[in-house]
């Protein structure tokens, strides 16, 4: 009992750190309850890749050729959540898995539910911890926008877990990774499973997405224009971080929506998330506080935002962000 | 055209969560509901197609008799008709709901029906692919675009760092996400025409697959080190980031 699959996601066909994290975080979930994991990849990802998965712990990775999935669907492609989530639970159901792991990205929560109705197993998402005693687990998990923390059990002797993406660490294991080839047809693909189909990816810029990055470096109202978000972006340069934005600012047309953090815009858990003239509203805080490490940046000593911060200075943004900005260019030479 | 759009009724986002007697809930006392945010973007994307197109919509929430409160705002909002399906107790988790939206929705055999991206209370993302699944019907969830063309759909789908378009037929399920429209700020006339608008109750099955075993409030984070001596403390913060929280 207890057989636990993990959905290993690659973008582009290369795997990145949520694919690690996951394996990681079933591994332990595995030990805990005594029992072994699989992985299961869509991808057309190459062999070595592949393998490498191996280097988190994953013994055996059962791969489906994302291009020999997609000919079974119509032409001129990209990928189908619903011929994924297909391939992926007629798998699991043949193969018997009991829980289903999967990065709670994008792409993990669009085809998460599906997983769920079509494994006829309990769904608990966003989950940032786990508690396993008497061979089951009880998950952990925000709601209330992190306001409060939850434990959910599943009733069912199933549940498809979905992982907040960066909580959990990937950890160094080696293992000698097998790969076995699976087929569209031996996982019962037809036609019918292509329900929705991707025919384009747009990348909205080249710049890097505040739900992937490490380190983001915040704007709020505090900067006054447009313009002085280039100290910003120049802070976030040297750091190599992603810049997020305030919803103030994004609604005055500031900054575009994808770099909204906060309740109506993304959640995201970097290791580091400097907030520079951010009052720190609940609805702002409610996508950010499970960051690691906090630091806040704002003129009024009284701000929220030092509520939740682990680092601070009161202070102006346009005399500490060049200041931070040069300092930390200073480590780099 | 038939247009189904599924409401939730949540707490305010700015409510303090205190957690209640039972351990297992919020403590209710003091706390104002609202429809959950998201669903005003499918309320007015369901109105918008119907004013288009001609057409009917039907607002349906699972709850007790208070979401009767986010069936009256998709009233005010233009929604035609409603229903509840109710039950005894708001402790109910997110395949019970999508089983009984799906039970209702099954029997109208609607041709688009929209759902919010996600409820701002548990945050699940769930209830829509759920209920989508249960029917056998393609979904895409948080939508910023939506363009019917007789039966094909195009949807785009916010993901990271940038956008899917994803093409599909109806009928067809959609959960909005903001920027698909602006909902509109219901008049004065509606307010009050909704109050006596009557709203259908159908019975509630309880299909349960997980329980909330415990509710808490996160552990305080205890007081962070916060300089007061402006742009002079920066060589020291930096300092931290990279010595003591080894993060730069
Ligand atoms: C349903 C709902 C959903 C929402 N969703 C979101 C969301 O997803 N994300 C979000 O961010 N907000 C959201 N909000 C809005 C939120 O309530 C706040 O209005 C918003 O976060 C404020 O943005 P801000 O901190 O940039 O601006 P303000 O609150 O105006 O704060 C500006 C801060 O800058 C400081 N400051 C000014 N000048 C300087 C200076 N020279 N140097 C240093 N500091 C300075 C000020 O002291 C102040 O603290 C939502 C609101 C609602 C009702
Ligand atoms: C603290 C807490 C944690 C929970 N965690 C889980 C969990 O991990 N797994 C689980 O299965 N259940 C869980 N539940 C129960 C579940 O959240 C509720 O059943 C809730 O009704 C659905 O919320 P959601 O966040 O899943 O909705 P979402 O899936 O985020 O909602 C998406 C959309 O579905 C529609 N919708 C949602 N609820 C309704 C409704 N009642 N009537 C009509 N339309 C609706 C709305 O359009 C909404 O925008 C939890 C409950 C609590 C109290």
């Amino acid at each position: 009992m207890n057989k636990i699959l993990i959905l290993a996601e690659a973008k582009e066909n290369t795997f990145k750190s949520n694919a690690f994290e996951a394996v990681t975080a079933g591994k332990h979930i595995a030990e805990a309850l005594g029992t072994g994991f699989d992985v299961i990849a869509i991808t057309d990802a190459s062999d070595e890749q592949l393998k490498s998965l191996g280097k988190y712990g994953a013994a055996k990775v059962y791969h489906l050729n994302l291009s020999e999935l997609n000919s079974k669907g119509p032409a001129g492609i990209k990928y189908s959540h619903s011929a994924i989530a297909s391939a992926a639970a007629n798998f699991a159901n043949t193969k018997g898995y009991d829980i289903i792991i999967i990065s709670g990205t994008s792409f993990g929560k669009e085809i998460a539910p599906m997983i769920s109705v079509k494994t006829d197993s309990a769904i608990i998402t966003d989950c940032t911890g786990y508690n396993a005693a008497d061979g089951k687990i009880s998950l952990k998990r925000p709601s209330f926008a992190g306001k409060c923390n939850t434990k959910v059990n599943y009733l069912s002797g199933k549940a498809v877990i979905t992982l907040r993406p960066n909580v959990f660490k990937a950890e160094a294991a080696e293992a000698a990774c097998e790969v076995e080839e699976i087929t569209p047809d031996s996982v019962n693909i037809s036609a019918s499973d292509f329900k929705t189909c991707v025919t384009d990816v747009v990348v909205s810029s080249g710049k890097l997405d505040v739900a992937e990055a490490d380190i983001i470096v915040s704007g709020g109202r505090g900067l006054r224009n447009p313009e002085s978000f280039k100290l910003v972006e120049d802070l976030a340069e040297v750091l190599g971080a992603a810049t997020g934005a305030s919803r103030a600012v994004v609604d005055a047309g500031w900054r575009p929506h994808g770099e909204q953090v906060g309740q109506t815009g993304k959640t995201v858990s970097p290791s580091l998330y400097v907030a520079c003239g951010i009052s720190g509203a609940i609805q702002h805080l409610a996508g950010m506080s499970s960051s690691k490490f906090i630091v806040a940046i704002n003129k009024d000593k009284d701000a929220p935002i030092f509520q939740v911060a682990d680092y601070g200075i009161v202070g102006d943004v346009f005399e500490i962000l060049p200041a931070m900005t040069e300092e930390i260019k200073k480590l780099k030479v | 055209m038939k247009i189904e759009v599924c409401v939730s009724l949540v707490p305010d986002s700015t409510t303090k969560v205190k957690v209640g007697a039972s351990g297992k809930s919020i403590d209710e006392a003091g706390v104002t509901y609202i429809i959950n945010p998201y669903d005003e973007f499918a309320v007015e994307e369901a109105v918008q197609l119907k004013e288009k197109n001609g057409g009917e919509v039907t607002a349906i929430s699972v709850g007790t008799d208070r979401s009767k409160e986010a069936i009256k705002k998709a009233y005010q909002m233009g929604a035609d008709k409603g229903i509840l399906v109710k039950s005894d107790s708001a402790d109910i988790d997110s395949f019970t709901v999508a089983k009984n939206l799906a039970a209702v929705i099954k029997e109208i055999n609607p041709d688009i029906i929209f759902f919010g991206k996600q409820s701002i209370d548990y945050d699940g993302s769930i209830v829509t692919g759920m209920t989508a699944e249960i029917l056998g019907l393609p979904y895409v969830n948080v939508v910023t675009k939506l363009e019917l063309n007789g039966n094909e759909a195009t949807a785009e789908r916010e993901i990271e760092g940038g956008k899917e378009v994803v093409k599909t037929s109806l009928p067809a399920v959609f959960g909005a996400q903001k920027g698909l429209n602006n909902p509109r700020y219901p008049n004065l006339k509606s307010i009050m025409a909704s109050k006596s608008k009557p709203i259908e109750e159908k019975p509630f099955a309880n299909e349960r697959k997980t329980e909330v075993a415990e509710m808490s409030l996160p552990e305080s984070k205890g007081q962070g080190k916060i300089f007061t001596d402006g742009v002079s403390n920066v060589p020291e913060l930096v300092r931290l980031l990279r010595e003591e929280a080894k993060v730069i």
